[in-house]
């Protein structure tokens, strides 16, 4: 009686904490897993506490040869994508011209096509025009669709923004570089900053376009697809134990930077 | 900045038009704006008073015609080298930059020298200097419209455009914001041109107003000149009530033109018109119109008994509607000092008003002309 009660009077707050728990829970599991000395190949079961996978992370050197390429490749990827992506955006929303519709429409047309596909064709491409598979072909492969995902992010942005803002920026004096510097670039930034962020984590997980391209380089992810078969050590567990916890971090600099600046406003 | 740069020029609109496709917003337009002075373009919306101010920004470029501000032509220089500064109807305040970064964005891209002082003294003079360190986000309408004065006002330029500058704000704060602007610009002396589709706002601010209609400007006066010698139907129309009378020349007595109208005779002076025969439309202000039980003597000249129709007390004034014999409804409105003596519906009344206080407008125009147009936006 008293168990119905309460959730009757707290159903949102139960429920709340229900969908945390279902979310959190694999993430727990894997930071637990990461302080596991597996019995077998499977770190699958408890065994037993150990910082052996903590204290000697690259232990299997192809681990964190994966991680570093995979790191590599995501910082390219990123700043290559996130410029020009958000240079067509910029042509896109602000520029009228011919064949404008024909572009848009070419750039989401990765978004839509299945990785699969994207991954084979990519794949056949290269193999017909003779460029070696490996470190440069996996780059060029995930530029073609983290492209599109900073388009998105960045038209967003920009179709918010009001055009009378740079009007009045030229009415003031700025010529049209001052105008940018001062006024366009730093109101699209948050924009600009989310999509680079978005390329990164497209790029550091994709493997489905990456294994058909990638030839005989190796990433996290076909690592962790390779190692899933024979059993994957604990190493990765904590490798994604120290990226989860990363990420934590940055969420909580970049609401305590927002926080402080809200502060110092009023 | 001014004390480099020589005295505020006159600003000079040559010819100008501004075509879109097969449309024209501004139509061959000429037009003197002395130094210094406060002046309105009034008209509706899509009349073709925005497109100028933009023109004379440097935001739209003109198909053709000059722009000149003293002797230079500025028609092709960019926004950034004109000294004309804008203050937009949508202010167009920089929401990544805290109110005294707005204001200060002009003197840093000229590097003016004394930024701090200057910004300092202008946040005082729009009353703003506690909200310097805010973002323009954080600001009610009233305060942002003053930091988007501010910002143009600053650079001191040679002329400020304001584009509807008192739309978004509610009525109590654009009486006051009226006087506010018309103090600042008595204290600067900065030529400022103020586009309105708001009668009454242009009446109380400008020294000069263009009524502007179809990309045209229909005419050009003092306010009190363009309110009480109305030259077309749609500036009558435009500018307050208006009742209208189409009639017929019928000759010329003494230094008067008498004009038929039905079974009616007006008098109308010959020194507001060059018609001497033919059609005319006349015009007389609902306040300038008395209203008298019939058979009064002693009356000004121009006389048409009707009976009342409707009346509405306002306050200040009595209105009435009348219908005259030929069935024509005419507006007047009386002074409010004894309002116990309202006229009652279906009283047979006189009214009558003075030969001078009669206007005579171009024949040719349509009668609605500046009638649905006043109150739209």
């Amino acid at each position: 009686m008293f168990i119905i009660k309460l959730i009757r009077e707290k159903t949102l707050q139960v429920f709340s904490v229900l969908i945390i728990v279902y979310l959190m829970l694999p993430l727990a599991v894997i930071i637990l897993l990461s302080f596991n000395k597996p019995k077998g190949r499977q770190n699958t079961s408890w065994n037993e506490f150990s910082l052996d996978a903590w204290t000697n992370i690259c232990r299997d050197q192809t681990i964190c040869r994966a991680f570093s390429t995979s790191i590599q490749i995501g910082l390219l990827v990123t700043i290559i994508s996130t410029i020009i992506g958000t240079m067509i955006s910029f042509a896109l929303i602000r520029h009228r011209y011919r064949g404008r519709g024909t572009t848009s429409l070419l750039v989401f047309l990765p978004l839509a096509t299945p990785e699969v596909i994207l991954g084979a064709s990519l794949l056949a491409l290269f193999l017909n025009i003779f460029i070696p598979l490996g470190f440069w072909t996996i780059l060029l492969a995930q530029i073609t669709f983290t492209i599109s995902f900073v388009v998105v992010v960045v038209n967003a942005r920009l179709a918010g923004m009001d055009p009378k803002l740079e009007q009045a920026a030229m009415d003031l004096y700025a010529t049209p570089l001052q105008t940018f510097r001062y006024i366009t670039f730093p109101i699209a930034l948050p924009g600009i900053l989310a999509a680079a962020l978005l390329s990164f984590s497209l790029s550091f997980d994709d493997f489905i376009v990456t294994t058909f391209n990638s030839g005989r380089i190796v990433t996290f992810p076909i690592y962790i697809w390779g190692a899933a078969l024979r059993g994957i050590p604990p190493q990765v567990n904590v490798i994604a134990s120290l990226m989860f916890l990363g990420s934590l971090l940055l969420i909580l600099v970049a609401s305590l930077i927002s926080k402080n600046r809200r502060a110092t406003k009023v | 900045m001014a004390s480099n740069r020589p005295k505020v020029e006159d600003l000079h609109l040559v010819n100008l038009t501004k075509s879109f496709d097969d449309f024209k917003a501004v139509d061959n337009l000429s037009l003197t704006i002395p130094a210094g002075s406060f002046f309105a373009l009034l008209g509706p919306s899509g009349c073709g008073k925005t497109t100028t101010l933009r023109m004379v920004a440097g935001l739209d470029e003109p198909t053709s015609g000059q722009i000149k501000l003293g002797p230079d032509d500025i028609t092709n220089l960019p926004p950034y080298k004109r000294w004309v500064n804008t203050v937009f109807q949508s202010y167009a305040l920089f929401p990544h930059l805290t109110i005294y970064e707005n204001v200060a964005f002009g003197l840093r891209r000229q590097k003016a020298e004394n930024i701090d002082d200057q910004v300092k003294a202008m946040l005082e003079l729009v009353e703003l200097t506690t909200q310097a360190q805010k973002k323009p986000q954080q600001l009610s309408g009233g305060q942002q419209q003053r930091v988007a004065l501010a910002r143009a006002l600053i650079n001191e330029p040679d002329v400020l455009l304001l584009d509807e500058p008192l739309g978004a704000l509610d009525l109590k704060l654009r009486r006051q914001m009226q006087l506010e602007l018309k103090r600042i610009q008595t204290e600067v002396g900065i030529t400022f041109v103020h586009v309105t589709h708001d009668q009454e706002e242009a009446m109380t601010m400008a020294d000069t107003i263009a009524v502007m209609n179809e990309g045209k400007i229909e005419q050009l006066g003092s306010p009190v000149q363009i309110y009480e010698h109305p030259k077309t139907v749609f500036v009558a129309n435009f500018l307050g009530q208006t009742n209208l009378f189409e009639g017929t020349v019928a000759g010329i007595e003494g230094d008067e033109l008498v004009v038929k109208v039905k079974d009616t005779t007006f008098y109308v002076p010959l020194a507001t018109t060059d018609i001497r025969s033919g059609r005319i439309i006349l015009g007389v202000r609902p306040e300038k119109v008395k209203i008298v039980d019939q058979g009064k003597t002693g009356l000004p000249k121009n006389q048409i008994n009707g009976s009342i129709k409707l009346t509405a007390f306002v306050g200040v004034s009595t209105q009435y509607e009348v219908i005259t014999n030929w069935g024509q409804e005419i507006s007047a409105f009386e002074q409010n000092v004894d309002p116990t003596d309202l006229g009652r519906p279906g009283q047979a009344v006189t009214l009558a008003w003075e030969p001078r206080h009669s206007f005579v407008l171009n024949p040719d125009d349509d009668l609605s002309a500046g009638l649905d147009t006043s109150w739209d936006e």
